[in-house]
This record gives structure tokens, C-alpha cells and sequence, in this order.
């Protein structure tokens, strides 16, 4: 059994005796003897901490391609390099294992980072408030849904189809909730379809949730399909990469009421999904609606510039039933290990990344349409992931690996969302893709393809 | 404790400040100088094509985002400067109430962080994600038999994102049978998140009132129970530390008015190995991983908060569901058809569920951690991690009821706690005119965290401790030393506590001020 429990016999005998029982057990006769459990749970016993080691190193082992092969699976997700001062500074102890900054006096680290990482947000979306963190991004989808139907009282919800397929599912699962009604807009030419969309906003509408760039990769015009949204007062709710705001118009410059989007590829690894963290920014007429924690600004009693959580009248400890959102879970320690990524790449670095991302990937979108049987699913413009068509073999063949038995090619087969589309696959390029991957994915696809 | 001497109020207004309260906060945004960079991108390696022939002009981005210009040295410096102004675990003693500071074993960090692991796309084929899955599949295991109840599904991020799931699940389960029920009671005890939970779930909160021994109240239950109740959302043990003994029979008369039972598992961590929620009668809990299973608190997240749920309820749990493919199952199939049928996969075709709530599987990282806890304490390690954890919230609450604390500091429910208790300070603001918060402010400067404060609101100027069973004994003396200290210094000189505290970074903030003046981002 692992040491963590300091108390020994002798320990264990002296605070018995303070407490004036013989034994543990007394103290648990408070529980009725018919809902016992009277046995030792059905677990193997402990194991030290070299077994543990190595079974957990040898279910990692089970997981192939995890580095072994480039990587171009994306939705989402992206294998983007972490910078070895992530690591360093939240592994760190004093950020690793306090908890939610209730003492402020004694948290402004973990404090002052939230300040700097609500600053780094709203400068990426372009909106004047950001909050400290969501759990991730599709459920804050849910979030956005929860405020824009508080602020309008109104609750029709209307989703592009190039939303990502899980926001969509999050917002159709608390829908039920919200007593909302879901209603999806298709895509045309791999853009979201202006006359379904226009047709479906209405005077019910609570909020329009657009993605850019969507799901198949390409480049909305946000700002155009924005304006159906606006005109009948409904909230513009844009879904982001935040990875591709070097290079793209922020979505506070689209008309958007508000942004968000998944943080992963901000400084946090794949980790096969999470833990990872969602941001929300928004404009000031929301912001004593907004989900989650913020910090603010303030002064100590001697004048010293402090920062506390705030607006906290919002939040589910004090206003229980009548909250903004039950969430409390700011995702501090994802936020951060974005933040110090944000500082690594600057303000002309973040930039270049998108810049290079945009490249990369019209090489690759080219390259692999040079392919026979293989075509771009559109012609949408496109910056980080792009959809092709396999016009020739189904996608499951064209993926498999050869001999059948090795990992399949990490492309993202559309089809596990879009029964539309299930003869197209979706490729993802990090900066961690050169072109000679590129180049060995275009093989390993033509000798599939032939 | 010689500190204490030099924080002494005599000539405050003259305090020196420490180093560390003269190094006023600067931010990373204040720092930068144009030009400085800390990183360096590959070369792109392909034409550097103007950016407008790739994407439409009008959609590209005009202005950089001003973020920091800073060099590698200068950020690891200023993230660094402030890590040392914040308390940790590590560091000090953390009895914060319903929160399970529990260690954070470095095991865990280093499992977590090998590559199979962390750089596992979570799109990735199940065949070629068969030990991530089979680490799933052995975590829904282990926390259903640690719950007793059969089914588990790891999705939910957080214990707040578990409750609204149950909630929804419960939703479901009523509508599959025809009915729409609208109250969920919660008792007047519960966590805020209960009630918030129940609003976004679209329920009307109706509260049920705490006993005399703390626990429910079974007359105001039985006039609250009737068949538009979806469902009884319950902690045991409860805020106040203590086992509802009647537990039972509050499950069935909840059941027999055809509700549901929803265990908040926040206070998991008093009864591992001891009982479990499923045996107690309910049909639906949470699981903070981390609370009682070690994932460290980050400063707030990130977590876990898996649900185990019984077989009424399992039709509708959030998909997809990590699944092992019985072995008859798999050699039936073609095996022409894909070569190789997983052993774990993940099952989307679940036609009742109530949907996804949120991308991909889960909180992976955490659930590598959670799952090592448990390898590593074992049946045996967690039934003792949990008598211990009881065993020293009953030696600290002791200890309290001595002297000075026994006093001034009551303990809410004169009986037996479990792994932890609630303290009144409304004597001490009586008698000595220093107020709950006072204390909690004056015990950091003692190097100790201090309790949950002003929770649960049913107890006038309450303290919630929790000290859990990784703190040694002279840990929890040296916490009762120090209100002991505090409290004889307040019968002295109140104004010790009330302007406390003196040695942290900062002294006490204007929080109105900056709720009525909110700047919460750097002016740009």
C-alpha cells in the first residue's frame, strides 16, 4: 500500500484516545449496520509504486501511433509543439496543487495569471471580456446557449452544420434542459448555406452559432452570415480555433456577441481528449451574465494592486438556484499552460504560426489533390485542415493500413459525423507537420488510391 | 511561532513591508518590449505565398493581437515570481471543507505525462487506442464496484458538469415511463452547485430541512415527497460531516413516490471500502477523481466528475460509452472485414442516451492519474485512506473542543463526525468581536490554508474542515495551536485578527470595489 498516509500505530493509539473511542470502527458505527459494505472492496490490493509505474507504461505502449507516426488528425484537436516552459511552470507545485483562489491574500499568483490569460483571450477574439476558463469547448457551447437565451428570453437555438459535431450533440443534450429547441442549418459548397440560415432565424431566435473555420476547414465570412443574426436580434455566437486568430479576422470584428472555442492546441497536449479548456469572451453588455469564474483589479488595504475573483454574485456559492451557470471549474491550470504558450510565441510569433499554418497547408490541400481519385471536398478557402473526396474507394479501405493489421492512416474520416460526406476525410496541419510528412502522407494515400 | 511577534499590531502604521509585499504586482503585458520574442517556428518549407491568394483579404486579420514581446528568460522569471505568491499543498496545510486536499502522489504527473498517453489524439482509431481505452474500461470498473453501482460513464469534467448529467439522466428516465415530473428537493445543506444544476436542468428547487442531528429532516421530507418530485439530491455524509442514519428510509420514500436518488460524491472520501452510495439506495452519483482520487486542484481545475449509475438508469447515460467487446462477439466477425476487431471500444450506438456533454471522451489526463491512485492504494489503501481521513477530522475536532476553541469555536453537531465538521464562530464574534473571516485571515499568517468559511449557510459563521488523511498528526496540532493562539491574542486585542492578514503578499482586498468597478483585463 503507498505511503501517503503519514499516521502511525502509535499515532493512530494517541488520537484515539483523544477522541475517547477504542477504535476506528467505533467512529463508524454511526453508519446503520444494513447499508455496510462488511468486506473488502473487489479491487486488487495496493502495488508499489515501480508495478504501478510499469502497468501504466504498458498501457500507454498499447496505444500505437502515438509517436510513431505523423499525425494529421485534427476536429478540433491539435498536435501543436509545447513549448518545455509549459511544463516547467505548471508543474510547478504552487501552481500544481492549490485549489480555486478563495483566499486572495494568499492566491494573487494563480489570480494575476487569470487576469493575464482574460487579457490574452480578448485580444485573440477581439471581444472586451473574457472569463477564466470553461471545461472545454463543446460544453461551452452549452454555456453560450444558457446566457443567450437569459438575455433574450428567448430560446431557439440555430447551429451551422459546420459547427463541430460535438457542440452540436452538447447543445442538443442541454437543450433538454433549457426547454431550447435545436435547429441545424446545412452547408453548401462547404460554407455555411446563407438561405437555409436566413430562413431559420426568427423572432425566437435566442442565438446563431457559427464556426470558423468550420468543421470542413474552410473560412466563413463571419461578418455576412452575422448580419441574419443581428437583424432579428438574435445573439452571434462564434465558435474558434484560437490557433488561426494570427491570421483570421477576429470574430469581435465579425459582429459576434460571443467567442469560443476549444483551448487545446494552446499550449495543452492531446492527452486522447482532455483535460483541457474552453474560453468565452464577450461584450460588456453581458458581463454580469457571463458562466465561470473572472478575476479582477483591486487594491489592497495599504494600496497595493491586488487581484481578486469578481462579479462573483453571478455564481452558483452565493446565488445557488438563480446562478449564471453552475460551473466553477475555471480549467486554471490549462488556462495557464495557454498563457505561458501565448508569451512563448508573442505578438509576432503568433502570427508567423498562422501564417505558416496557411501555407502548409495549401501546399498539402494541393499535394494531395494531385492525387488520382482523390479531389478537395470544396473550394472554400481553407488555413489549418481541409476536407478531401475519395471519388474512387471507400474511405475505410483507403485508410487501412496494407497488411491489415497495422494502425490505420490518422486522417479523420467524415463519415463518423456526416453521413453526407462519408466518402471524404478531414487532414490537419500543426507546424510539427513538415512537408516531408506531407509528403509521406500523399504516398501512403496514392499507393491507397491506385 | 515567533512570527507572531514581528506581525505584532504595535505600530502598524509603521509595518515595514516584507520583500515580498514591496515587490508590487506587474504584468506579463507591462513587461513587454517590442521586439523581443521568446519563440522560434520551423521554416514553413514550402512558397511563401502572400497570405490575401490563399484567403479572401476581407477575411484575414488587420491588426495583431497584442500579446506580450518577451524573451524565454523573462517569462519563466515572471511565472515563477508568481508561483511564490500562492499557498499550495505542497507547502502547507489545506483543510478546506468538502474539498479533500489529499496529496497529490508525483506518480501520477509522471504516468500521465508518458506519450502513449499525453500525445494520444482522441480521434485515433480504437484499435490503435487500446490501452487508453482498456485504462477507461478499468476505471469505470474500479469506480463502480467503489460506488456499487453497475454502470459508469467517465464523461463529465467536472463534479458540477456530473450533477447537471444526472439531472438530465433523470429527465430521461421519467420521460421513457411517460411522466414529467418538475421539483427536485435538495436539503438546506447542499453545495451551491446543487440547485444552480437543478435550474439548468429546467427543475424547480424545493429545499428540505435539517434535523437536529444534521441530518434530513424526515417529517419535512415526507410533506415535500409526492409524484411531481423527479428526484432527491443528497450528500452522506453530509456538509456538516455527519451520517444520515436515516438513510434508508429516506431512499424509500423518495422510490415510492416514483423518484430518483442523486448522490453528490463530494464527501466520497469518508466512507471508500466503509459502504457505498449504491447499497444506500441511489441511482445516480458523482465522483469528483479530484477529491478523493488525487488529481491535483490545478487552482481550479482541471477535474473529473464521473457518474456510476444503476440499471434503470444506464439506458441513458452520455455517449459514447467505453466498452469491452465480449470475445464470442468479436470472433464471430468477418474477420476480412477490418482485420482486427478492438478488445475496448467505444459505443456510440446508444439509442436512449441522453447525448454527449462535451468533445471527445473525457478528461483522459485525469482519469491516467485517478486510475494510478487506485492501483497504487488498492482495496486495501482506500478503505484505510478513508478510516484514516475520519480518524483525523474526529482527533482535530477534539482537539477544538479543547480550551479557548471549545468556547469560542462550538462544533456545529456534538457527535461523532466523519471525515469532516462544521464549527460555529458566532460565539467568538459575540464574545471577542472578531468575526469568522477574521480568523480565517489571521490563520494565514500561521502558514495554514484556512477551512471552508461561511459554509454550510445553516450554520451562523460556520468553518468546514476537512483535514484529510495525508497530514500527520502534528500537522492538526499545530492547527490547533494556532487557533488557540489567535483566539487569546483576540482576548487581548481583537484588532490583531480583524486586520489581518500581515505577512502574505498582499493584505486584505476591496472586493466591492472591484465588483462595482470591474477592470478584468489589461487596458489595451
Amino acid at each position: 500500500m503507498a505511503g501517503y498516509t503519514p499516521t502511525t500505530p502509535a499515532d493512530r493509539a494517541e488520537m484515539l484516545e483523544a477522541i475517547g473511542v477504542a477504535s476506528i470502527d467505533e467512529l463508524f458505527e454511526q453508519i446503520p449496520e444494513e447499508v455496510r459494505l462488511g468486506r473488502d472492496l473487489d479491487l486488487d490490493r495496493g502495488r508499489s509504486e515501480s508495478e504501478v509505474y510499469d502497468r501504466l507504461a504498458g498501457l500507454a505502449e498499447a496505444n500505437r501511433l502515438a509517436e510513431s507516426a505523423p499525425n494529421f488528425l485534427g476536429a478540433g484537436m491539435y498536435d501543436h509543439y509545447v513549448p518545455a516552459i509549459v511544463d516547467a511552470i505548471t508543474q510547478r507545485s504552487e501552481f500544481l496543487t492549490p485549489y480555486t483562489p478563495y483566499q486572495p491574500e494568499v492566491s494573487q499568483g494563480g489570480l494575476q495569471v487569470m487576469f493575464e490569460f482574460q487579457t490574452a483571450m480578448s485580444e485573440l477574439t477581439g471581444l472586451p471580456i473574457s472569463n477564466a476558463g470553461l471545461y472545454e469547448g463543446p460544453s461551452a457551447a452549452a454555456s453560450a446557449a444558457y446566457l443567450a437565451i437569459a438575455a433574450t428570453g428567448r430560446s431557439g437555438l440555430v447551429a451551422s452544420r459546420g459547427v463541430h459535431p460535438h457542440s452540436r450533440e452538447t447543445l442538443a443534450t442541454h437543450a433538454a434542459g433549457f426547454g431550447a429547441r435545436l435547429t441545424e442549418v446545412g452547408l453548401e459548397d462547404g460554407l455555411t448555406d446563407r438561405r437555409q440560415l436566413e430562413q431559420a432565424i426568427d423572432e425566437g431566435t435566442a442565438a446563431v452559432f457559427l464556426q470558423n473555420p468550420n468543421f470542413l476547414g474552410s473560412v466563413e465570412d463571419i461578418a455576412t452570415l452575422g448580419e441574419y443574426a443581428s437583424a432579428r436580434g438574435a445573439l452571434l455566437v462564434v465558435a474558434v480555433d484560437p490557433m488561426t486568430l494570427g491570421v483570421l479576422r477576429p470574430p469581435g470584428e465579425c459582429g459576434a456577441d460571443i467567442a469560443f472555442g476549444e483551448g487545446q492546441p494552446l499550449g495543452n497536449r492531446l492527452d486522447f481528449g482532455g483535460p483541457s479548456f474552453g474560453f468565452f469572451c464577450a461584450r460588456e453588455e453581458n458581463m454580469r451574465r457571463m458562466p465561470g469564474r473572472i478575476a479582477g483589479e483591486t487594491t489592497d488595504l495599504d494600496g497595493r494592486r491586488g487581484f481578486v475573483l469578481t462579479l462573483q454574485t453571478r455564481e452558483q456559492h452565493i446565488r445557488r438556484e438563480k446562478a449564471t451557470s453552475n460551473i466553477c471549474t475555471a480549467q486554471a491550470l490549462n488556462a495557464l499552460a495557454a498563457l505561458v504558450h501565448l508569451c512563448w510565441l508573442g505578438r509576432q510569433g503568433f502570427v508567423e504560426l498562422g501564417e505558416l499554418l496557411a501555407r502548409r497547408t495549401a501546399f498539402a490541400r494541393a499535394r494531395l489533390s494531385a492525387i488520382e481519385g482523390l479531389e478537395p471536398l470544396h473550394d472554400a478557402p481553407v488555413v489549418r485542415e481541409f476536407a478531401m473526396r475519395s471519388s474512387g474507394r471507400p474511405v475505410d479501405r483507403l485508410l487501412a493500413a496494407p497488411d491489415g493489421a497495422g494502425p490505420s492512416l490518422p486522417v479523420y474520416p467524415l463519415g463518423r459525423d456526416y453521413p453526407e460526406f462519408v466518402d471524404s476525410f478531414l487532414v490537419a496541419i500543426t507546424e510539427q507537420r513538415s512537408p516531408d510528412d506531407i509528403e509521406w502522407l500523399a504516398t501512403r494515400l496514392e499507393r491507397a488510391a491506385a | 511561532m515567533n512570527r507572531l511577534a514581528e506581525s505584532s499590531p504595535d505600530g502598524r502604521e509603521e509595518t515595514v513591508e516584507t520583500p515580498q509585499q514591496a515587490d508590487r504586482a506587474v504584468t506579463i503585458f507591462e513587461k513587454s518590449v517590442p521586439g523581443r520574442r521568446a519563440c522560434q517556428l520551423p521554416a514553413a518549407g514550402v512558397d511563401e505565398v502572400p497570405l490575401d491568394e490563399l484567403i479572401p483579404a476581407g477575411l484575414l486579420r488587420d491588426e495583431p493581437a497584442d500579446l506580450p514581446e518577451v524573451s524565454e528568460p523573462e517569462i519563466i522569471r515572471h511565472y515563477n515570481r508568481l508561483s511564490r505568491r500562492n499557498f499550495d499543498l505542497d507547502t502547507g496545510f489545506y483543510p478546506l471543507g468538502s474539498c479533500t486536499m489529499k496529496y497529490n502522489p508525483r506518480l501520477n504527473e509522471r504516468v500521465a505525462a508518458l506519450p502513449g498517453h499525453a500525445r494520444l489524439h482522441p480521434a485515433t482509431e480504437a484499435a490503435d487506442a487500446q490501452g487508453a481505452l482498456e485504462l477507461m474500461y478499468m476505471l469505470q470498473q474500479s469506480l463502480g464496484e467503489i460506488c456499487g453501482l453497475p454502470h459508469v460513464s467517465l464523461q463529465p469534467s467536472a463534479g458540477s458538469q456530473g450533477e447537471l448529467a444526472g439531472l438530465l439522466l433523470t429527465r430521461a428516465y421519467h420521460a421513457d415511463r411517460g411522466r414529467n415530473p418538475g421539483k427536485v428537493l435538495t436539503p438546506d445543506t447542499s453545495h451551491g452547485t446543487n440547485p444552480a444544476s437543478v435550474s439548468m436542468a429546467g427543475y424547480e428547487v424545493v429545499k428540505v430541512a435539517t434535523d437536529a442531528q444534521g441530518g434530513v429532516d424526515i417529517g419535512d421530507l415526507r410533506a415535500k415527497v409526492d409524484r411531481d418530485v423527479a428526484c432527491l439530491m443528497l450528500t452522506n455524509p453530509n456538509t456538516l460531516g455527519v451520517f444520515d442514519r436515516n438513510i434508508t428510509e429516506i431512499a424509500s420514500l423518495v422510490h415510492e413516490a416514483g423518484g430518483l436518488l442523486y448522490y453528490d460524491g463530494a464527501n466520497l472520501n469518508a466512507i471508500m471500502g466503509q459502504c457505498r452510495p449504491g447499497d444506500m439506495g441511489f441511482d445516480i452519483v458523482h465522483v469528483n477523481l479530484h477529491k478523493s482520487f488525487s488529481q491535483p486542484h490545478g487552482g481550479g481545475g482541471p477535474g473529473a466528475g464521473p457518474i456510476a449509475v444503476s440499471d434503470r438508469v444506464e439506458p441513458f447515460i452520455p455517449r459514447p460509452q467505453v466498452v469491452r467487446v465480449d470475445d464470442r462477439e468479436r470472433d464471430d466477425s468477418d474477420p476480412s472485414e477490418h482485420g482486427r476487431k478492438p478488445v475496448y471500444d467505444l459505443d456510440f450506438d446508444r439509442p436512449k442516451s441522453i447525448g454527449r456533454l462535451r468533445g471527445f471522451q473525457g478528461n483522459f489526463g485525469v482519469f491516467v492519474r485517478s486510475y494510478a491512485y487506485i492501483l497504487s492504494l488498492g482495496s486495501d489503501g482506500l478503505a484505510e485512506a478513508s478510516r484514516t481521513a475520519v480518524l483525523n477530522a474526529n482527533y482535530l475536532m477534539s482537539r477544538l473542543a479543547e480550551g479557548r476553541s471549545g468556547r469560542y469555536l462550538p462544533v456545529a453537531f456534538d457527535r461523532h463526525c466523519m471525515h469532516e465538521f462544521v464549527l460555529s464562530g458566532a460565539p467568538m464574534k459575540k464574545d471577542l468581536g472578531i468575526k469568522t473571516l477574521d480568523l480565517a485571515k489571521r490563520l494565514l499568517d500561521f502558514g495554514v490554508h484556512p477551512p471552508t468559511v461561511y459554509f454550510p449557510l445553516l450554520v451562523d459563521e460556520a468553518l468546514m474542515i476537512e483535514p484529510v488523511e495525508t497530514e500527520a498528526k502534528e500537522q492538526l496540532d499545530h492547527f490547533a495551536d494556532a487557533i488557540e493562539v489567535i483566539l487569546e491574542e483576540a482576548e487581548d486585542d481583537p484588532a490583531v485578527a480583524v486586520g489581518a492578514p500581515y505577512t502574505t503578499p498582499v493584505r486584505r482586498l476591496d472586493e466591492v470595489g472591484a465588483t462595482r468597478r470591474p477592470v478584468i483585463r489589461q487596458p489595451s
